[in-house]
């Protein structure tokens, strides 16, 4: 059994070198048939004229033996490629060149400039003149005046390239990470490209088998059922020692390249390709893809880990499969299924401000084009942030949704189970999370007034002239920026790349808007706290080393006071490393005092032992809950300076 | 201002401390010779289990002292003068004190054994026990295997510590079933084969004839006296209990007992003196507890209550119902009140005992045999609450009202498989009754 844990390492390691070698793999030769399907959307004639303009630069049939030297020549061609389809088309819908500077020396030939709609009749087709007119009227004589001939020039030529550029609008290519990634993965030839299939069993495969032989066979080297943490911190992988470092980079590497070079990734999509074609006959998979793919592969094999590991904790064994659920159904399987029924692919369970592109123009157009139940999972959206999660968090806590549902924390509770105990539990910690994740929540909030103040222009009145600006701030900058800081760089670098540095919920804990909006509510208005079992404790310290959110869980329990923190994600693990069976999550009465507090007695300080069984008076001088927890005064920074530093001098 | 000074910085001098500071705003000094900082003692073993990292187990972070204003000072008392109310440090540094805690706790017990000072020789209590540890025993490499002696709590944790690196361990027992001195038979079982369940070589009845060393005057092996077996081993853990740690106060004029003598006030037989937690030894033990109570918990409750005497607020110390919690390897054992083993055990008392027929999971319930008055629970694999146990010893409640009222005591996690309705079933066919569960009820356990 040992020999098959060890090779199941082997494996596992063998697959993740193979699967980030392919990158280095196979050729990329930019063919008339790659660039069709590139292009697959676009009409013909962006595909003829990228070509021709790849083969006059000779980029074209070429191979190339790395996506660097590739990409080198191709990003040149996008400018080239505009120019001549914005030529071609001037000549036949826009202004031409000849067509210009007829115009002028027409307007200028009596010396002082005169423009009018009449001399544009006489140059040029009716259509192209009602082009004219429409961007140029105000420049008419004699209501617009010119100096010189030059000043003219000008305007009349910035005029007539806004035109051109418009008309030539559907056949222009940018030069972004879309369209590089688009290229390069259709381009990609040669041993990957080839054998996409047997890739995809040696790297996936593999590495599922590996891992699998890696973590059942632990079921039967120690097959007495308990709470096995030993070694954790003994281990370089688990300890931030060098195993820790190298999974650090690799994982940060990973999200730099999926969210900001996908294109250099391009084999990677090209190995899931035969699983993309489940969905679509011959699909071909994008880079969001293949992170749906990894990230389930990552949640179904540690969850199975946690299946293991957690088998004698049954709140623990129900948790994991409903974070296994939400993500196999609804993140991934829907968000594929659904585009197959022209609904949008999106993820259900998701909620604003996770979702922090829920208004959007084009999300919201996408739901508005897609019938009746585009619509119904529109309203869906707002139900769901408005009615369902605080609703849920009352009754449950936001565990319902952050360790039951979130893809974020399914992978946390998963894939990252390894790593909780690296949180920060420094107060500094807590300090740094307050003045991150509500400015975050702020920040959301803004973000989406100004997003959805122009999606309503845009859907609504489309009519009125709209700047995309609200309150000063232009719609898709902000969200523009959003998504670059908060959505990519916190979220998927900071969020997972950092596991074995942060722990698994830096995310979480720093940055979710979501997570701020429900602590608030679980904070002030709910039924969940986190029962301290009276006097049981013994300040050993597992509950805070492995809560994930850095919460000093032994703060309160030594003092048998309920745990009622807005960070608590309602993990259970606490609980479940507790040696002496001191905590419990619970959701009782929401009636102030009992949820904060355990009766004096139990902590032994029964002075007057019968007085306060008489009594039932929970306020003795001693454990005296602070004023502001029992009052509940909404707010914000006030409500976290709970005495947990236990500071007696002010 | 007064000048408290408090010698030992575990749980009950760390307790009285804060507490004072809570209470006034005298002059505090703890004094320690083995750390630094407070740590939780019974975290040791999750640090060499790889569990926890050392400051993990440090439950106020480092600048807590300062800021409220509690003075450490790293040294060992060689000697305390009561009259001129000065201690004397082992480096000849003196301390004036206004008022004394003595909070020294424990040290391991030796019985005289040959060998017992030789290297690789040590207990588990203090810090430096698990610097030696990780020192003779860091892997089984080195420590091809481990003899522990004495079959107390501490001896079942150095075997799972030794066992989490996979140390071969031997557990010699004195005693015929695994801490049958306090567990009553069905449950002392249950523990021995869950030791030997986890590959332990569980001795029991037997006891240390001598450890015998190698030429470099290291640990070699041992001789059991019963069968005069020799057992070649690394490391010998000696558990076989503790005593106070109170050789410094020998000559002092402070009465000492087997530990520092005190009344009910946690008072020394010297003013301005005073001895808490496992050091403190009761003139008159109260209730079945023994005088002298090595337990986490009392040296919390006796710290809380020796805050409130010196701040004015004279308190005798009065520690409630007994409770107390352990883990035997992965089983976790709860009590509320008392259930007696075998020894010691009152005529009057009878035990309901209720095993889950597959798992490690088992429940005794200690009851008045004529009145039927609930006397106490044992409880291992089912978790339990201490309100609702609490409430129903101090409204002396019978042993029916117990179980009918049981499911408002589980303190299990959420979805685990309850186990009342069986056991209450068992109850009402052994002994004749009618008892019917309740339902947990929120309003009930919130009033407990």
């Amino acid at each position: 059994m040992k020999f098959i844990r060890i090779a199941g390492l082997y494996i596992f390691i063998a697959s993740v070198v193979l699967f980030s070698a392919t990158v280095f793999m196979g050729t990329y030769t930019l063919s008339e048939a790659s660039i069709n399907k590139s292009f697959s959307g676009k009409k013909a004639r962006v595909t003829e004229t990228f070509a021709a303009v790849a083969k006059e630069n000779g980029v074209l049939d070429k191979t190339y033996y790395s996506q660097f030297t590739f990409m080198n020549d191709v990003k040149g061609l996008f400018d080239k490629h505009n120019k001549r389809v914005a030529d071609a088309v001037a000549e036949e819908t826009g202004i031409s060149a000849t067509e210009t500077d007829k115009i002028i020396t027409e307007a200028s030939k009596s010396g002082s400039v005169v423009y009018t709609k009449e001399l544009l009749q006489s140059i040029l087709p009716e259509a192209k003149v009602n082009l004219l007119d429409g961007a140029t009227n105000w420049m008419y004589s004699p209501g617009k005046t010119y100096d010189n001939a030059d000043a003219f020039k000008n305007d009349l030529t910035n005029k007539i390239n806004e035109i051109n550029r418009s008309q030539a609008g559907e056949f222009l290519l940018y030069d972004n990470k879309y369209s590089r990634f688009d290229i390069t993965e259709r381009a990609a030839t040669g041993i990957i490209a080839d054998n996409k299939a047997l890739f995809l069993f040696l790297t996936f495969g593999l590495g599922i088998i590996g891992s699998l032989m890696f973590i059942i066979s632990g079921l039967f080297l120690k097959p007495i059922p308990g709470i096995k943490n030993n070694g954790i911190y003994l281990n370089n992988a688990t300890n931030r020692g060098w195993v820790g470092i190298v999974v650090f980079g690799f994982l940060v590497a990973f999200y730099v390249l999926l969210y900001f070079h996908p294109y250099i990734i391009a084999n990677w999509t090209n190995i899931v390709d035969p699983l993309k074609s489940v969905f679509i006959e011959n699909g071909s998979a994008s880079q969001w893809f293949l992170y749906g793919i990894l990230y389930c592969v990552s949640m179904i094999v540690m969850g199975i880990r946690m299946f293991i590991k957690y088998r004698h904790n049954q709140y623990q064994m129900v948790r994991t499969a409903s974070v296994l659920f939400f993500q196999i159904v609804f993140a991934f399987l829907l968000v594929e299924i659904l585009p197959l029924f022209d609904l949008p692919g999106v993820d259900l369970k998701n909620a604003w401000p996770l979702d922090y592109n829920f208004l959007t123009d084009w999300n919201v157009k996408n739901y508005l084009a897609a019938g009746h139940l585009g619509k119904f999972m529109f309203f869906w959206g707002f139900i769901l942030s408005i009615v369902i999660v605080p609703t849920l968090v009352y009754f449950y806590g936001k565990r319902w949704y952050c360790s039951w549902v979130c893809g974020c924390g399914g992978l946390a509770e998963t894939l990252g189970d390894p790593y909780r105990q690296l949180s920060d539990k420094r107060l500094i910690a807590w300090k740094i999370e307050r003045w991150t994740i509500y400015p975050i929540l702020v920040f959301a909030t803004i973000m989406t007034v100004v997003v959805g103040y122009n999606t309503y222009h845009i859907v609504v009145t489309p009519e009125v002239a709209n700047d995309h600006t609200f309150l000063g701030i232009n719609a898709y900058k902000i969200n523009e920026w959003y998504g670059f800081l908060i959505g990519s760089i916190f979220a998927g670098v900071i969020g997972t790349g950092f596991y074995p540095i942060l722990g698994n919920r830096s995310w979480c804990r720093f940055g979710c808007p979501l997570a701020a909006y429900m602590g608030i509510v679980q904070r002030f208005k709910s039924k969940f706290r986190i029962t301290t079992n009276g006097g049981q404790c013994i300040s050993c310290g597992n509950c805070s080393t492995y809560c994930e959110q850095g919460i000093d869980v032994r703060s309160y329990a030594q003092k048998g006071q309920n745990i009622v923190r807005s960070s608590c994600v309602g993990c259970g693990i606490c609980s479940a490393v507790c040696p002496r069976g001191v905590l419990k999550l619970e959701n009782g009465p929401d009636d102030g005092a009992t949820r904060y507090e355990a009766p004096e007695v139990i902590l032994g300080n029964n002075i007057n032992l019968f007085d306060i069984v008489n009594e039932n008076n929970n306020k003795s001088a001693l454990y005296q809950v602070p004023e502001v927890m029992l009052e509940g005064k909404v707010d914000l920074f006030e409500m976290m300076k709970d005495d947990d530093t236990e500071d007696y001098s002010s | 201002m007064e000048h408290i000074v408090i010698i030992g910085n575990g749980i009950s001098g760390v307790t009285a401390a804060r507490h004072i500071r809570k209470l006034s705003d005298k002059r505090i000094t703890i004094i320690s010779a083995e750390t630094e900082y407070f740590f939780s003692r019974t975290a040791l073993m999750y640090i060499y289990m790889g569990h926890m990292k050392f400051e993990h187990t440090q439950p106020y972070e480092n600048w807590f002292w300062k800021k409220n204003r509690i003075e450490l000072k790293k040294g060992f008392v060689k000697q305390v003068k009561p009259f001129i109310k000065e201690l004397v440090f082992a480096d000849g540094d003196t301390l004036k004190y206004d008022k004394l805690i003595i909070a020294t706790g424990s040290k391991p017990n030796k019985f005289g054994w040959p060998g017992q000072d030789l290297d690789g020789v040590m207990g588990m209590y203090h810090k430096q026990d698990l610097e030696n540890l990780e020192k003779y025993a860091p892997n089984n490499k080195v420590c091809k295997r481990a003899v522990i002696v004495g079959g107390g709590l501490i001896g079942i944790e150095l075997a799972e510590m030794l066992q989490s690196r996979n140390i071969p361990v031997t557990f010699l027992v004195r005693e015929t079933s695994f801490w049958n001195g306090v567990l009553p038979a069905g449950e002392s079982a249950m523990i021995n084969d869950h030791i030997r369940e986890h590959h332990i070589d569980l001795r029991l009845g037997v006891n240390l004839q001598e450890i015998k060393a190698d030429e470099n005057g290291k640990v070699k092996s041992i001789i059991i006296q019963e069968t005069g077996e020799e057992i070649e081993c690394t490391v010998v853990g000696l558990t076989a209990g503790v005593s106070p740690n109170i050789d410094f106060l020998k000559g002092s004029k402070i009465k000492l007992g087997r530990g520092v003598k005190v009344n009910r006030k946690l008072e020394t037989n010297i003013p301005d003196i005073y001895a808490i937690g496992d050091c403190a030894e009761q003139y008159e033990a109260i209730g079945n507890r023994r005088p002298i109570e090595a337990v986490w918990y009392t040296g919390r409750m006796m710290g809380e209550t020796v805050a409130q005497t010196i701040c004015g607020n004279p308190k005798e110390y009065q520690p409630g119902h007994w409770f107390n919690s352990a883990k035997f390897l992965d089983i976790e054992y709860q009590t509320y009140g008392w259930v007696f083993g075998e020894r010691g055990r009152p005529e009057y008392e009878e035990h309901f005992h209720w095993k889950h027929p597959k798992k490690h999971i088992c429940i005794t319930i200690a009851f008045h045999k004529d009145t039927k008055l609930f006397l106490g629970i044992n409880t291992f694999g089912i978790r339990m609450r201490h309100h609702a146990f609490d409430k129903w010893l101090t409204e002396k409640r019978s042993v029916e009202y117990v179980l009918a009222h049981l499911a408002d005591a589980n303190f299990d996690p959420e979805f685990y498989k309850l186990h009342e309705k069986t056991i209450v079933a068992q109850f009402n066919q052994e002994n004749n009754t009618d008892i019917k569960l309740k339902k947990r009820s929120w309003k009930r356990i919130f009033s407990y």
